[in-house]
């Protein structure tokens, strides 16, 4: 439910003329309310950004989210995974 | 992980069943500067509140479709979590909220020249609103206007 509920605020903001980008921790619920530009993270409820206490990791999902606001080339609705870091 | 196998049964059969909100045409707004010029707003749907405002209410069937505004300035070890759902683990984000309330992690990126700078108010909702007809109607608008006034250009939006 988050994460309709999420959508459907960046929804209205982007109608209003802010540029949104938000995490989607499902990616069912993504494809089908289709915020205008999200970001999939393979982790748990609860745990959007990745792992507590973790600023690196945390920083590493809020540059990819970033980058989508970047990226002249991208249509809604955007949906684009994020893929955890091997190191 | 990202599918409905996390849950259980009853609620696996729920989530098949619900009728998710489509959005239809999809709104888009681009980004017209860099980010290093853009004024940024956090958005949680995990459902913290300070400790001097009232808690999100369970009781409103639906769902309750407020939200709170939260400082910039803000200590996240302030921050309650009163996010109603126990579909999912509590433990990480009252360990450390920045995991869905990331402000001090929004403040790192201003203070590196990622972003321009942080909006003075964030807003938490409580995201598990299964009738978000209010939500749709009211409070989200209410919300861009109140963006909108604090000529926030980004709004970084996080579910739980």
């Amino acid at each position: 439910m988050c994460n309709q509920a999420v959508g459907l605020v960046a929804a209205e903001l982007e109608r209003q003329g802010i540029s949104t980008v938000a995490i989607q921790l499902l990616r069912e619920v993504a494809e089908r309310v289709r915020p205008p530009r999200a970001l999939f993270v393979p982790f748990p409820h609860g745990y959007p950004l990745g792992k507590a206490k973790d600023p690196q990791g945390q920083h590493a999902v809020l540059d990819a989210a970033l980058r989508l606001l970047e990226d002249d080339a991208l249509k809604p609705p955007v949906l684009v995974d994020y893929h955890l870091s091997k190191d | 992980m990202g599918d409905f196998s996390e849950f259980s049964l009853p609620i696996r059969l729920f989530l098949r069943a619900y009728p998710w909100r489509r959005i239809d045409p999809v709104p888009w707004a681009p980004l017209h500067k860099p980010l290093a010029r853009c004024r940024l707003s956090l958005i949680s749907s995990g459902g913290f509140v300070l400790p001097d405002q009232v808690p999100f209410d369970a009781s409103i069937p639906g769902g309750d479709p407020s939200f709170r505004e939260i400082p910039s300035d803000v200590q996240v070890r302030t921050l309650i979590d009163t996010h109603r759902s126990e579909t999912f683990d509590h433990a990480g984000l009252r360990e450390d909220p920045n995991v869905a309330f990331p402000v001090d992690r929004v403040r790192e990126l201003v203070e590196s020249g990622r972003i321009g700078s942080v909006n003075r108010r964030q807003l938490s909702f409580m995201g598990s609103i299964t009738a978000p007809g209010r939500l749709m109607r009211q409070t989200a608008p209410e919300a861009a206007r109140w963006l909108l006034a604090d000529e926030v250009d980004v709004a970084l939006l996080v579910p739980v």
